[in-house]
């Protein structure tokens, strides 16, 4: 992308901001990457969100910062991934350490408590909504979309690690798209732009 | 001294070790609790979490920073130096994060034509837009079914509007979020479990 074009200042504090927008874990991030990251700054395009996202999940350590390093590499290298890192942590710092000492007023808010009731309802449709825009993408065919769907359905269903899925989907990857290529060469998957819900 | 070195070290291991995100830590935080019990009791475990998910920013980094607080606030007494504990917890916690995805995003690139990394990637991406799809469903049930007295019907009728709006409008999901509090606060949404 546009490469030492963006200022670390810049990747600070779009970082910093992320982190104060984010309200749960790794996932509340994601409609915040794409609004900020995507649509506004391009620093990358969505499929390419979407596999920042899935290296994040699969390496140790708290997904929104692996997400973060990432993007940070992508935009201004080693250094980048580590001030776009102290960005997203950044806010994080300060809240808590203010909210660590006034613990009890904080907790017993009643107004506090039904913000974040409206908060979450806000995030889980964002997080769906970032779900169907990335799934148009990036489902693109017919096994893609039915991995998806069982994977999903095994997860509602069982509940188990995501890691067990994701060396499924690795798996899958490997041994389903390999005998795609084998059946017809050549065709590539094309990507357009387009960015709403 | 010792103890914030300590404090570094006992994070980084958490950093390293966590895989799936900031809940996967919390094995480790109480397991923190049992081999030192100055710094965080399993008490303090609770308050943790609920502080974590309710403030802005990643739960594994919130529940790092407030760790650390505690730790800081027990050596110094003062607001900074809690601030100063949760930097150290905070530090540890990221570092391992950075040094793997340098990494890795290095390798990557390398390989990013090479075939196999493009079919795990394959089916990579409709495993983890699964996930993202998972979490979503969690956060709704939550909202819709935890807890004896929920509001359902306020509940659906704001995630539809909000629906029907992202279809039509590019709104920073900032708005939504305050839109949201402002929502919250005046139906009386039941607090989370």
């Amino acid at each position: 992308m546009n490469q030492s074009k963006t200022s670390l200042v810049t990747l600070f504090a779009t970082f910093a901001k992320i982190g104060v927008m984010t309200f749960g874990g790794g996932y509340a991030m994601l409609p915040m990457l794409q609004d900020e990251i995507v649509n506004r700054k391009h620093w990358c395009s969505e499929e390419n969100l979407l596999d920042y996202f899935a290296v994040g999940q699969c390496t140790p350590g708290i997904i929104a910062i692996n997400t973060a390093t990432f993007i940070g590499y992508k935009t201004r290298g080693n250094i980048g991934g580590i001030v776009a890192t102290l960005g997203m942590v950044f806010p994080s710092l300060v809240i808590i350490s203010v909210v660590y000492h006034v613990l009890e007023a904080f907790q017993s808010n009643i107004y506090v408590q039904y913000a974040l009731s409206g908060i979450q309802v806000a995030v889980a449709a964002l997080i769906s909504c970032s779900v169907i825009k990335l799934a148009k993408k990036s489902l693109v065919d017919a096994p893609a979309v039915l991995l998806a769907v069982a994977v999903l359905a095994s997860l509602v269903a069982f509940g188990l690690s995501p890691i067990i899925f994701i060396l499924v989907g690795i798996a899958f990857g490997l041994t389903v798209s390999g005998v795609k290529e084998r059946k017809k060469h050549g065709a590539d998957t094309s990507d357009q732009g387009g960015s709403s819900c | 001294m010792l103890t914030l070195l300590l404090l570094f070290l006992e994070f980084f291991k958490i950093g390293l070790f966590a895989i799936g995100g900031g809940l996967a830590t919390l094995p480790f935080l109480m397991q923190l609790a049992v081999t030192h019990p100055d710094w965080l009791t399993l008490r303090d475990i609770t308050n943790m979490i609920a502080v974590s998910e309710s403030t802005p920013g990643p739960i594994g980094i919130n529940m790092a920073t407030f760790v650390g607080n505690s730790v800081g606030s027990g050596m110094f007494g003062t607001v900074w130096g809690g601030m100063l504990g949760g930097l150290v917890a905070t530090l540890g916690e990221v570092a391992p994060s950075i040094i793997i995805i340098l990494i890795v995003a290095r390798v990557l690139e390398a390989f990013q034509d090479n075939k196999y990394v493009k079919r795990a990637f394959y089916g990579l991406r409709a495993t983890v837009i699964a996930l993202i799809a998972y979490a979503a469903y969690q956060v709704y049930r939550v909202a819709l079914f935890d807890g004896p007295n929920v509001k359902m019907l306020e509940v659906v009728l704001f995630a539809v509007f909000m629906f029907v709006m992202l279809k039509f409008k590019n709104v920073h999901p900032i708005v939504w979020i305050a839109f949201a509090a402002a929502f919250g606060i005046l139906f009386k949404l039941p607090s989370l479990p």
